[in-house]
């Protein structure tokens, strides 16, 4: 037996993507941010697109050119604050931006990603964040239904892949890429690294290949990979 | 604020660290306290985007591209670190983990209520991970200055910005003086050196109680 290669160009990658698709992108700040996939979504121009992040890069890098662009209608994310591009179009109400607390956003994404509906919280019970949410007594205690998120393609950045789709990723880089990697229909991995299959031992596996729909090895890292010099 | 004042703000705050603990820092002043916490203090760091165990920070020439904390720092590792998702990493907070959580403020009211996400209308960043840790760390301090860039008391009787977290603030480090959160209402402890009392109280908006004539200083 041996597992399917999963190795594609970039264009016929994101190719996939339709107008008006929901889209998680990988990445807190720079570090598992998978920029290659996300300036070839620049290049090839898809519109109407609600993108699920955790922020929304800085200005000039990733994130930040599909806004400019005008690709985006929605962003559900937890922080903009490195973004004024973002803050200007959402107060313009050019931009519809819906915020989640950090942890519950990635609850949300692995609910999704584990096959569930939701799940009940008591956090943000008492504040704006709750507004427009369920809430409803559960074993005596007011609960906040949150509903699982899902998309219809994820884009991820991992710093080794085999050619099944099994993932390792570096350091503070894993963030929202392992969770967003089950919570898609269709999952796009960028890999510094393309090995063999049998070379990622077993048990470092962070993200099983049976998620993964397709790989992009990344032949060189542009300079948004490198480290922010402020 | 002179830097002197600042120094002392923030090294202040760090006395609440005490060896054992797993703390998480907020982005911008609470991140400073790092600088003052005691070479020989066991304490482990979690910041959000998936590390417990932050070691020192590091200049841009010796930075690990893959390695930031939540504020965007290049951080290092020290023996013992661990790396995992945002999943897991909130799954620690919420869980009851972090012993402590230092955040910033735009406004903290006599009640504890926290206000630090939104200016509507003006200036939305976002809320990151700061709900969370407001209300799951088992004890919650704020450092920030004690009025904002107008002149205005950031402690206040009751926030008139979105709350980020309701009832949730112990302590409060100002530049001006050491609040408690209580019962009975917002109680001054300290008095930064060369501040009388009234100098405090005419500059906060909160009603403050009094306990003594013979306060400490920081």
């Amino acid at each position: 037996m041996k597992m399917s290669d999963k190795e594609i160009a970039i264009e016929d990658a994101i190719a996939q993507i339709d107008d008006g698709s929901s889209v998680m992108i990988g990445g807190f700040g720079v570090p598992g941010t998978p920029f290659c996939l996300i300036d070839e979504l620049v290049r090839q121009g898809q519109k109407g697109l609600t993108i699920i992040k955790n922020d929304a890069n800085e200005t000039g890098m990733g994130v930040d050119h599909l806004l400019a662009n005008g690709q985006v209608d929605k962003l559900i994310v937890t922080h903009i604050g490195l973004n004024p591009r973002a803050i200007e179009m959402m107060n313009d109400n050019r931009l519809e931006v819906e915020f989640c607390a950090q942890g519950i956003l990635a609850e949300r994404i692995r609910s999704a990603g584990a096959g569930l509906f939701g799940f009940l919280t008591d956090i943000g019970i008492d504040t704006k964040l709750s507004e427009g949410k369920t809430i409803i007594e559960f074993e005596g205690q007011p609960s906040l239904i949150e509903k699982a998120l899902r998309a219809d393609f994820a884009l991820i950045h991992a710093s080794r892949a085999d050619t099944f789709g099994n993932l390792v990723y570096a350091a503070s880089a894993q963030n929202f890429n392992p969770l967003m990697a089950m919570a898609a229909d269709r999952v796009l991995v960028e890999t510094e690294e393309l090995l063999p299959l049998g070379d990622i031992p077993p048990e470092t596996v962070h993200t099983p290949g049976p998620f993964v729909d397709c790989l992009v090895t990344l032949s060189k890292l542009t300079e948004d990979y490198n480290v922010v010099q402020r | 604020m002179s830097s002197n004042v600042r120094e002392r703000m923030i090294r202040r705050a760090a006395r609440e660290i005490r060896g054992g603990m797993t703390v998480n820092l907020g982005i911008g002043l609470p991140t400073k306290v790092i600088d003052f916490i005691a070479a020989d203090t066991s304490v482990c760091l979690h910041s959000e985007n998936g590390i417990a165990g932050v070691g020192p920070s590091l200049s841009h020439d010796n930075a690990d591209r893959n390695l930031i904390d939540a504020g965007g720092a290049y951080v290092s590792t020290l023996p013992g670190t661990s790396f995992f998702d945002s999943a897991v990493s909130f799954a620690l907070v919420r869980r009851g983990r972090l012993d402590l959580t230092i955040l910033g403020a735009f406004q903290v009211a006599q009640n504890g209520d926290l206000a630090n996400w939104t200016i509507p209308g003006k200036f939305t960043p976002g809320a990151g991970g700061a709900i969370e840790l407001a209300q799951k760390a088992r004890r919650v301090v704020i450092l920030t200055t004690h009025q904002d860039k107008h002149g205005q008391s950031k402690i206040v009787r009751k926030c008139s910005l979105p709350l980020t977290a309701p009832a949730c603030v112990s302590r409060i480090y100002t530049d001006m003086a050491v609040l408690d959160v209580t019962d009975g209402g917002m109680v001054l402890r300290e008095c930064a050196e060369g501040l009388s009392v009234e100098e405090v109280v005419a500059a906060t908006d909160a009603p403050l109680i009094i306990p003594g004539t013979d306060l400490a200083t920081f």
